[in-house]
């Protein structure tokens, strides 16, 4: 165990520890909301992700920018990442709510049992990803360099990169936001309401439907603006990077709680941290292995995981 | 007629719940449905509220047939319910599952207005407004399940048994509140296992027993009926 060079780094894993927990953060929201709503499962969310990473590369490429290409200027560069993060939140969105609409509801419409959700679940994740693996010819995409990536500020030994910021803000922006409208708003309501019983909630006058569209549509609005930090972050996408991110994103969910927003972003962010300090620790060959035992451990003492409650239950 | 109700059936998977019932409800009446335990009464407001689909017969509410209706518009139709085991919603606050009620209308001061009056009628939830829901006790729940079900200002109010679980008191007091609300103008359809309280209450009655009507009448007249009383009545 390297005690010494987790002491040095602590500054900069924090850092980039925060980083990668906002994206896991943010796609553990659509787990989170899918879950409390119909205790399901949504493992095609990790695709739902992953085609937002291609989405936002698109977009650039619009623009004439590729892995090749040189920074454009800073107000330039955050217009494009502007314009990417509508792009992905939107085609994110999109793909979540073709799958509800075309996969999941027939199901609900017969009534289906737990088994045939999941089934399909993992179904259409693996189809989404074979159809990107094969419309990409399985590359890595690489995607340009948009902000300058020296120091945007630094306190003592500290310093963040604009990226950095700028994905910590977002990330914050979006979480409060969906936590407002959650808890705040008559939309906001009707999905407490079904998540805390849905047949009330009909006879409340609140249409099951168009609560469990919405809440596809906001995890994929909230995996797509991920997916563009993700690009920015590793540099490049890949028809694969929802398998391992959606899984780790997942296991946040159920660290903080699933079903619970809050729980989703503690949980995010926790596991960042965690997997950065660890692999300080232990060498980074371990990471993937260390965020996974923690897992594992918290839950034995934490069987609902840091906050534990549904997402019904959640209160501002 | 507000409610008609028309040799109405219903499947639980194959097996049949409700073996064509038929009933009706007139405007300004309360109208009880009494029976034992598994009798059909939970069921038959369900298919009422559109909670579960109907396999045959009709339900025609205020000159149109809703039976294929969803439920959510039948809410907006009119028809308002305090489900069985009270349905409260456990994360949310007495203010907000009040608010709930409200959810399809649009009128803020009419929603104010019903929101006094329900605070009127059962001051304990003004009281707690701030309370979770899920916290309330059992008879506070059933007094927010009825008030919220009052919020969504229904032409007909589907009451199934909001005096489970209450001490005697409280089952004094919910009865006398069914009558006030009824006077004010709102239609009542009440499923209870009191009977004795029920029927003297009740306009009509219906007895339902295994998913048949088996008997109707007046309150009056039912509360007199020797087989009645035996059954339901707790006397020789
Ligand atoms: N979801 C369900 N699936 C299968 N059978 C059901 C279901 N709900 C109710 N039943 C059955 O339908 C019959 C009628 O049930 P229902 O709940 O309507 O009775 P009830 O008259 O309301 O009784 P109680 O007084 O105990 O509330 C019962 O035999 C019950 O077991
Ligand atoms: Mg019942």
């Amino acid at each position: 165990m390297d005690f010494a060079e987790l002491v040095r780094g602590f500054p900069e894993l924090t850092t980039t520890g925060l980083v990668q927990g906002a994206i896991y953060a943010l796609i553990a929201l659509g787990y989170t909301l899918v879950y409390g709503v119909l205790r399901l499962i949504n493992f095609a969310h990790s695709e739902v992700f992953m085609i937002g990473t291609f989405g936002a590369i698109w977009t650039w490429a619009a623009f004439g920018l590729d892995s090749n290409s040189g920074a454009p200027s800073v107000g330039r560069s955050l217009l494009l990442i502007a314009l990417a993060i509508v792009a992905a939140a939107l085609l994110s969105g999109s793909v979540a709510l073709l799958i509800e609409v075309t996969a999941y509801r027939p199901l609900r419409r017969r009534n289906a049992p737990p088994l045939a959700f999941l089934i399909t679940a993992i179904g259409a994740s693996y189809a989404l990803m074979e159809l990107m693996g094969t419309l990409t010819q399985r590359r890595q995409i690489g995607s340009p360099a948009l902000l300058p990536a020296d120091t945007l500020f630094s306190i003592g030994g500290w310093s963040v990169t604009p990226v950095q910021m700028l994905t910590l803000s977002v990330a914050i922006i979006m979480m409060v936001g969906l936590d407002w409208f959650v808890n705040r708003t008559r939309f906001g309501k009707g999905i407490r309401a079904v998540a805390q019983d849905a047949n009330t909630a009909a006879l409340m006058g609140v249409n099951k439907s168009r609560v469990i569209a919405l809440v596809f549509v906001l995890g994929g609005l909230m995996a797509g603006v991920a997916a563009v930090f993700s690009d920015m972050k590793s540099g490049n996408t890949r028809y694969n990077i929802g398998f391992l991110l959606g899984l780790k994103a997942f296991s946040a969910a159920v660290l903080g709680g699933i079903g619970n927003l809050r729980g989703a972003a503690i949980g995010g962010i926790m596991l960042g941290l965690v997997e950065n300090y660890g692999s300080a620790l232990f060498g980074s060959q371990w990471r993937d292995l260390i965020a996974f035992v923690v897992l594992i451990v918290l839950l034995m003492f934490r069987p609902t995981g840091l906050l534990g409650e549904s997402l019904g239950r959640a209160r501002a | 007629m507000l409610l008609e109700i028309d040799n109405l059936k219903l499947l639980y998977g194959r097996i049949e719940a409700l073996h064509g019932i038929s009933l009706h409800v007139e405007q300004g009446e309360i109208v009880a449905l009494i029976g034992a335990n598994g009798a059909g009464k939970t069921t038959t407001m369900k298919a009422i509220s559109g909670l579960h689909a109907i396999s045959g017969g009709s339900i025609r509410f205020d000159g149109t047939d809703v039976s294929r209706l969803r439920a959510d518009l039948r809410v907006i139709r009119g028809i308002g319910q305090s489900p069985e085991g009270r349905g409260v919603f456990p994360g949310m606050t007495v203010l907000e599952n009040l608010e709930m009620g409200a959810y399809t209308r649009r009128d803020k001061a009419d929603i104010a207005k019903d929101l006094a009056m329900v605070f009127d009628l059962f001051p304990r939830l003004h009281e707690r407004r701030k309370q979770a829901g899920g916290t309330l006790s059992g008879g506070e729940q059933q007094m927010l399940a009825v008030g919220r079900a009052l919020m969504t200002r229904p032409k007909l109010l589907l009451l199934d048994e909001p005096s489970m679980g209450l001490a005697p008191k409280l089952i004094q007091q919910i009865f006398e509140i069914i009558t006030r609300i009824n006077e004010q103008g709102t239609t009542i359809l009440l499923v209870e296992q009191n009977a004795q309280q029920a029927l003297s209450r009740a306009h009509r009655g219906y007895v339902l027993e295994t998913g048949r009507i088996v008997k109707e009448g007046t309150g009056q007249e039912l509360l007199h009926d020797p087989a009645v009383k035996e059954a339901y009545l707790g006397v020789a």
